[in-house]
């Protein structure tokens, strides 16, 4: 089996003139140029979620991971007491970076959503919230679990794993989604290149005959058709690449904590640059997809 | 060069030839005749690797036929140059690309390909008509611009199936002159012909066996020319 460098060698070597031999075909050649621009457009999406998606998993994961709450269910007249020696708990617990009660009126705009600005907190049996921030090496959970049980009986910790993961793992599914998307764009776009190339194939059954009679190998003749939609798919990749990354560029941005995942869809950074290998790899698949019917044909043709 | 052992060919359940032994020697001229549809076009296409026998052996310069891979068939048609009775041409390409056409899938450059093209252009006297597409050739031309195509790679061997068949008496002598010609050079040619005017047109020119396709078989027709 030949190798690939020796394929993509003899695929640059040749030259214009070997185009020629095959006519022209229009259909086949706008089929090609739109599919691979229609999928490629596609493909800056499903690469644009899948990054979103990933930074979302990670800011989610690490922002969740290092914060934990101490709700203090107390009678009115020991809240305060319980607070207290929940902090001091706190202050000389390992992994505890800071930690803080929540302000009456940091606790009133938590509930205003539901029960409108004007709530007066003492008017309801509201629990005291301590906010507790991690170290990165992180608290051990079930040991303050058991401290505040033995020490302040209205404590509950909620480390947030509870909530934590199913988001994570969503997520996690989101990105893995967009790569699934990118692989099924791939396979599309391969079956495109595929249908194309044989209805060309098949079109130019004659001029095939004419080759062979004059001692054209397969080699040859499969690189005239390789060559032709490699390079079709690579020129409709680019200009459905370009049209995706505007696209792209102009979503909306910035707004408020719940829209952030739909506002923060799109590139940062480096990611940018991911895109522009959408056009080669399309390139890629039509060269394989085309070198495969080809072959396939040729054989048949024997 | 070429020879064909006891070969045999069917086709949709009939065996259209049988028994079929001949040789090719070098710079040998051979006519094969034979009424229309005796099977002339499916010897000539044995002869060049086009059919497979379904019995006895084809040799290309003296390998089995089915020995070789479709590359090397392809590689040993540019020493067997072909002549088809419609031309088969790359109906999109002038007349000087497409007899430049063997020269370019065997890889030579761009000026060999002009020098040679130049002279064959010539010599079958096709300079002008260069630039035309075969569309617009006449039959003559089209023969000739096929016979300049069948020998740009000075092949061994030349193999013409009715190539007078769609010309007129004049231009069939003018290319009855140019296969000589070929012959003289060295060359080995097989020509396919029903017209047996043809033939004895060539008693004046040179020794040449004329076989003949009868029942499926091959036999010698009468005495040489």
């Amino acid at each position: 089996m030949k190798s690939v460098s020796s394929i993509l060698a003899r695929f640059l070597h040749s030259d214009a003139q070997a185009d020629r031999v095959v006519p022209q075909s229009g259909f086949t050649a706008q089929l090609t140029l739109f599919a691979a621009g229609a999928m490629a457009f596609l493909a800056v999406f499903a690469l644009a979620l899948s990054l979103a998606a990933g930074r979302l998993a990670e800011q989610w994961g690490n922002e969740l991971a290092r914060s934990a709450t101490i709700r203090i269910a107390a009678p009115a007249e020991q809240q305060q007491a319980q607070t207290d020696a929940a902090l001091h708990i706190l202050e000389t617990t390992r992994g505890v970076a800071q930690a803080r009660a929540l302000t009456n009126e940091e606790q009133a705009a938590l509930l205003a959503p539901w029960f409108g600005a004007e709530l007066e907190l003492d008017t309801l049996p509201v629990p005291r919230l301590i906010e507790v921030i991690e170290t990165s090496e992180g608290m051990d959970a079930a040991g303050l679990r058991l401290r505040l049980s033995a020490e302040v009986p209205g404590a509950v910790l909620d480390d947030h794993s509870r909530w934590r993961a199913p988001l994570v793992k969503a997520a996690s599914r989101l990105r893995l989604l967009g790569w699934a998307s990118i692989i099924l764009i791939a396979a599309i776009t391969a079956a495109m290149v595929t249908l194309a190339a044989n209805a060309a194939l098949a079109a130019n059954a004659q001029v095939i005959a004419v080759l062979r009679l004059v001692g054209a190998t397969d080699n040859y003749i499969a690189q005239a058709f390789i060559r032709r939609f490699t390079l079709r798919a690579l020129i409709g990749a680019a200009a459905g690449m370009v049209l995706g990354m505007i696209a792209v560029l102009f979503l909306p941005r910035g707004g408020d904590e719940t829209a952030s995942f739909l506002t923060g869809l799109g590139f940062q950074g480096v990611h940018w640059l991911l895109p522009l290998l959408i056009p080669p790899l399309a390139a890629g698949v039509a060269f394989v997809a085309t070198r495969m019917a080809a072959r396939r044909t040729l054989e048949g043709l024997s | 060069m070429i020879e064909l052992e006891n070969v045999a060919y069917s086709y949709g359940g009939g065996e259209l030839l049988s028994d079929i032994s001949l040789k090719l020697a070098p710079g040998s001229f051979h006519f094969l005749t034979g009424p229309s549809g005796s099977g002339k076009t499916t010897l000539m296409k044995l002869c060049y690797g086009a059919l497979l026998p379904t019995a006895g052996h084809v040799k290309f310069f003296n390998t089995d036929v089915r020995a070789l891979t479709r590359d090397d068939v392809a590689m040993l048609r540019r020493r067997v140059g072909v002549v088809h009775q419609d031309c088969q041409f790359l109906d999109h390409l002038p007349v000087s690309e497409n007899i430049a056409l063997p020269l370019h899938v065997s890889g030579r450059s761009a000026e060999a390909q002009g020098e040679d093209l130049g002279d064959l252009l010539n010599w079958v006297g096709l300079t002008e008509r260069a630039g035309a597409l075969p569309a617009e050739l006449s039959g003559g031309e089209r023969q000739r611009a096929a016979l300049a195509r069948a020998v740009i790679m000075s092949p061994d061997v030349v193999l013409a199936d009715e190539p007078t068949g769609k010309v007129d008496w004049e231009m069939s002598q003018r290319l009855l002159r140019l296969l000589i010609e070929l012959n003289r050079m060295g060359k080995t040619v097989l020509v396919a012909t029903h017209d047996l005017s043809l033939i004895r047109a060539t008693k004046a020119h040179l020794q040449a066996r004329v076989l003949r396709i009868a029942s499926r078989r091959i036999q010698l027709a009468g005495a040489d020319l």
